[in-house]
């Protein structure tokens, strides 16, 4: 060390202050916080989300400035997914399955394209959000603020990609000429609804996750898996009558058909739709407690 | 007045060990999952008897509004799950605390950062963290950035930082929160001296300013400094509340603190970076005995083991000691003609320091080591209180109190050497000749 910080330190040392203790306003007669052990029945404290809403805001703006931080292809990224997947959907199943004859007259990549843009949202917002309370051990350990705000941020950065995904598909049909229809109103609603069963199976993984590392190698095998039996490359009426039930029981077919109905003005499966929205909002209200009763411990296990 | 923060009987409890334990067999734990899964799951939820530990028992105290309150004992003794209960990032077992005003926790500076982000984005986003509103920041910002004095850096992302830099940073937001209540672990471990300085500074005019401080630290001078009251912790019970100077003495005399010698046997937890890490600090006698207690005329050794994993450094290794008053006795730093100025290959070093018989006061000397690079200065550890001893007098006279057995103030305490120059004057000299002659 040199001479300047050793004197530094030794001043630090030495040098003698007695703090006082001035007058004060007086205290307020409710304690502002109470700390003890939570009751077997939890409340979901909405007012605390409340007030650390700004820090889902900043979050969210943090994971999306970082994401594709130090890529040389950056926010191109968010369309080089979904659309080469189509690309090479529509070589295979488009061309030598055959399925091109069973999408109602839109060509096949835009057919494509629509599915894959909602899926490829919910698996994204899935696989982040249910890793990204692990990935945050070190807030978590060090500092108290509502832990959903993390699986949130999570599932809410993945909007921005979506955004950015959905200009290729009206570039899309701007190119193949397909007109959008008055349905396409109804696109914000299956957002909103795409959000809800995302933060609702999300927020739950990211919980789970911490206790069990199992989830992050179960999740992309798990999505991998539900992707082919939701109808995201093949309508659901390529499927044989008597079995379309079953596909209709996975909440993502609602959405996803419910997407191409609202773009080519197709008409809405009311019942998919249905079965989607009390699925999602029970599978929400379900974690959110859930999260909830399990959140106590997250910085004793993480 | 009334407290502002009233704790009643907190305790925690800690579930240790595997969570296969808990089972049995392996055989049964794989035809149980198999069987149950679902009970499987929900089994290893719930307690088990053994394997725990209780990290906090029964504690109770109350904190005025604007009392700097230190929190010290030694590692382990409950400080920071303390800290962590009353900052809500866990939750106790038992036991409830009352907080009359908005808290906010310090535990680490920078927590949130992230390093891909410029200083200016970083500000905002560990601001929202830390629980400042966006209106709140945006008005301190300039202030912070001139505290942390890296105005020409601000839209440089963090990850070009230099550590002072980014701790500097990160302080200054910290220290521009406005809670009521303020909660500070160990945050004054890093960054330069000048800049603790000024942390300690910006921590005691909170104080002055009403603001409720708790404050955890191994830093005795700190604690000694800025805290009127110290509580000190053993195995999660307190085991002393009181005017700073007496329970730190208390503490440092007790030798709860330390031992003569320290050992890091996991080299990924040893205080230390990617270039050096601490594997241990011993006091010895001159025959290599390790020794927590020294006679006052024999030298005592200090030897520091350290592990160099990155090579082309230089690094000197130095020890603080601090006596038990919690008062900086003296510095020293490695002074081996062999390693002036020399880059150190990787591989692993004994550095001993060799204090003088004769030179140390009596009392506990703790002792602080840390390993820095020079030229910039960079510290890869400091670890404060690594190890103690005690130095003992035994009075025969030989040593440098000489013949006087009461209390002799001073941190240390040299064997001087002493010369007297004896001139006769004349006179006397020829009166005492007449009269005893």
């Amino acid at each position: 060390m040199t001479a300047k910080t050793l004197f530094a330190e030794s001043q630090t040392a030495t040098d003698t202050v007695t703090p006082k203790i001035p007058e004060r306003a007086s205290l307020p007669d409710q304690p502002v916080v109470t700390i003890e052990p939570s009751k077997s029945w939890v409340a979901l404290n909405l007012r605390d989300l409340w007030n650390y809403r700004e820090l889902l805001y900043f979050l969210t703006w943090r994971d999306v400035k970082v994401r594709y931080k130090q890529t040389a292809l950056g926010v191109a990224w968010a369309i080089i997914q979904p659309l080469f997947t189509m690309l090479i959907f529509t070589l295979f199943f488009g061309k030598l399955a055959g399925i091109e004859a069973q999408t109602g007259g839109i060509p096949y990549p835009i057919f494509a394209y629509a599915g894959l843009l909602p899926w490829m949202f919910f698996s994204n917002a899935l696989t982040t959000s249910g890793n990204s309370l692990v990935g945050s051990a070190h807030l978590i350990t060090k500092v108290y603020f509502p832990r959903m705000m993390i699986p949130g941020a999570a599932v809410a950065a993945g909007l921005v990609d979506f955004a950015i995904a959905f200009v290729i598909l009206v570039i899309l049909m701007f190119y193949y000429g397909v007109a959008p229809a008055w349905t396409a109103l109804m696109l914000p609603v299956l957002v909103m609804l795409t959000v809800v069963l995302a933060l609702g199976m999300g927020m739950w993984l990211s919980a789970l996750n911490v206790k069990y590392r199992d989830v992050r190698f179960a999740l992309p095998f798990l999505l991998q898996l539900w992707m082919f039996v939701s109808p995201v490359i093949y309508p659901s009426s390529f499927l044989p009558q008597k079995y379309r039930w079953l596909l209709m029981l996975n909440p993502v077919t609602g959405i996803i058909e419910g997407y191409r109905s609202a773009l080519f003005g197709k008409p809405f499966n009311w019942t998919a739709l249905g079965v989607s929205t009390l699925i999602g909002l029970l599978l929400l209200v379900y974690s959110s407690y859930s999260f909830k009763r399990m959140e106590r411990s997250f910085a004793d296990i993480v | 007045m009334k407290p502002i923060v009233r704790v009643e009987n907190l305790s925690k409890e800690y579930h240790l060990g595997e969570r296969g334990a808990a089972y049995g067999s392996l055989r049964e734990t794989i035809t149980g999952a198999v069987r149950a899964p679902l009970r499987s799951l929900r089994r290893s939820n719930g307690n088990v008897k053994s394997n725990t530990i209780w990290a906090l028992r029964d504690v109770s105290f109350d904190v005025l509004p604007g009392e700097i309150v230190g929190i010290i004992g030694r590692n382990g003794a409950g400080k920071s799950t303390l800290l962590k209960v009353l900052s809500r990032i866990t939750e106790p077992t038992s036991g409830r605390a009352e907080l009359y005003g908005r808290i906010a926790s310090l535990l680490e500076v920078g927590t949130g950062f992230h390093p891909e982000l410029t200083g200016r984005e970083n500000i905002f986003l560990n601001g929202a963290i830390l629980g400042m509103a966006r209106a709140e920041i945006e008005k301190k910002f300039d202030e912070i950035v001139t505290f942390a004095e890296i105005e020409k850096f601000i839209d440089t992302p963090v990850k070009r930082y230099s550590s002072g830099m980014y701790v500097r940073l990160a302080f200054a937001v910290a220290a521009h929160l406005n809670p009521e209540i303020l909660v500070v672990d160990e945050v004054l471990a890093v960054g330069d001296a000048q800049f603790q300085k000024k942390c300690l500074d910006k921590m005691q005019s909170a104080g002055e300013q009403g603001r409720t401080v708790l404050f955890v630290s191994h830093n005795m001078p700190a604690v000694t400094r800025l805290c009127e009251r110290t509580i000190l912790m053993e195995e999660g019970r307190i085991l002393a509340d009181g005017p700073s100077r007496v329970v730190v003495g208390t503490y440092l005399r007790s030798g709860l603190g330390t031992t003569a010698l320290r050992e890091w046997r996991d080299l990924e937890k040893a205080p230390g970076d990617d270039v050096v890490r601490l594997r241990s600090v011993r006091v010895h006698t001159e025959d290599g005995r390790t020794t927590d207690a020294v006679d006052i005329r024999h030298p005592v050794g200090i030897d520091i083991e350290f592990e160099v994993l990155r090579s082309g450094r230089v690094l000197v290794p130095n020890y603080h000691f601090v006596n038990e008053e919690g008062l900086y006795a003296f510095v020293a730093s490695d002074k081996d003609p062999e390693w002036h100025r020399r880059p150190r290959p990787i591989g692993s070093y004994v550095t001993t320091a060799w204090i003088p018989g004769n030179f140390l006061s009596e009392g506990t000397m703790i002792v602080g080591a840390a390993v820095t690079t020079m030229g910039p200065v960079l510290t890869h550890f400091f670890e404060r209180d690594a190890v103690a001893f005690q130095v003992i007098d035994s009075l025969d006279g030989d040593s440098a109190r000489g013949d006087y057995g009461g209390p002799i103030p001073g941190v240390v305490r040299p064997m001087l050497e002493w010369t007297t120059h004896f001139e006769p004057r004349a006179s006397d000299a020829a009166s005492d000749g007449e009269t005893f002659g």
